[in-house]
């Protein structure tokens, strides 16, 4: 039995054992491709530090949600196994946020996977994000850059806009 | 027809609560947000019109012209900002 594909949870993850796991004898695998999002320190070089982070999700909607994409990347892409993992609650600079990792037979077909992956959940995962500052608390915005992103593999996003 | 609401972020936020249960006549998402914004606020400004409000419904998201059904769960928010 495979470990579940998707995973929301406050801990932090070890990237070597989730990618060891996911290729574990399945010797059809020839390539591991995986992305790991941390915590900025601050947006753009001239805002003000970042000094935590409040991850808030919609449970139950985001593990559907995830669901949903890594079905979809499973019929675009010649990919076996993917594993997502999210972080919920408060985060400081420089910790692990995301997990997304894919196993092929070769490198293209999963760092497509990857990147669409990624694109789809920036866009379409039920999670917000709240910064505190020396300034304060503000929500992050969406940014129409990652509507294009997702655009790219002919997907309307309809988030930032 | 009975329906659950749940609020999340910002909008969560704003109306001061993460959910609730409530009555309504609205065939669609659109009609329950106008129904929501003409209770005066904190929901006018809340779910106000022009504001960027994405929805949810039996959690997945959808646009406005989703149909309402008895007992369905609507989520309202704010552009999503994960990853």
């Amino acid at each position: 039995m495979a470990a579940a594909r998707v995973a929301i949870q406050h801990e932090d993850f070890d990237v070597s054992r989730e990618l060891a796991r996911l290729r574990e004898s399945d010797h059809r695998v020839g390539a591991v491709c995986s992305f790991v999002g941390t915590v900025r320190a601050a947006g753009k070089a001239a805002d003000p530090q970042v000094l935590d982070m409040e991850l808030e999700h919609y449970p139950g909607m985001t593990e559907k949600a995830i669901e949903a994409m890594v079905d979809e990347a499973q019929r675009r892409f010649d990919i076996f196994a993917a594993r997502v993992i999210h972080r919920v609650g408060l985060l400081r600079p420089g910790e692990q946020i995301v997990l997304v990792a894919v196993t092929s037979s070769h490198r293209g077909q999963g760092f497509q996977a990857c990147e669409f992956l990624m694109d789809y959940l920036k866009t379409q995962a039920p999670f917000w994000k709240k910064e505190r500052t020396a300034d304060g608390e503000r929500w992050v915005d969406a940014r129409s850059s990652d509507d294009a992103a997702l655009a790219r593999w002919g997907i309307e996003a309809g988030n930032a806009g | 027809m009975k329906i659950q609401l749940r609020y999340f972020a910002s909008v969560r936020e704003a109306l001061g609560r993460g959910s609730e249960q409530r009555e309504t006549q609205a065939a669609t998402l659109a009609q329950l947000r106008d129904e929501l914004t003409g209770q005066g606020e904190p929901y006018a400004q809340a779910l106000a019109p022009g504001r960027a409000v994405r929805m949810a419904l039996d959690q997945v998201m959808v646009q406005d012209d989703a149909p309402l059904r008895d007992g369905c769960e609507v989520a309202f928010f704010p552009p999503v900002t994960g990853g």
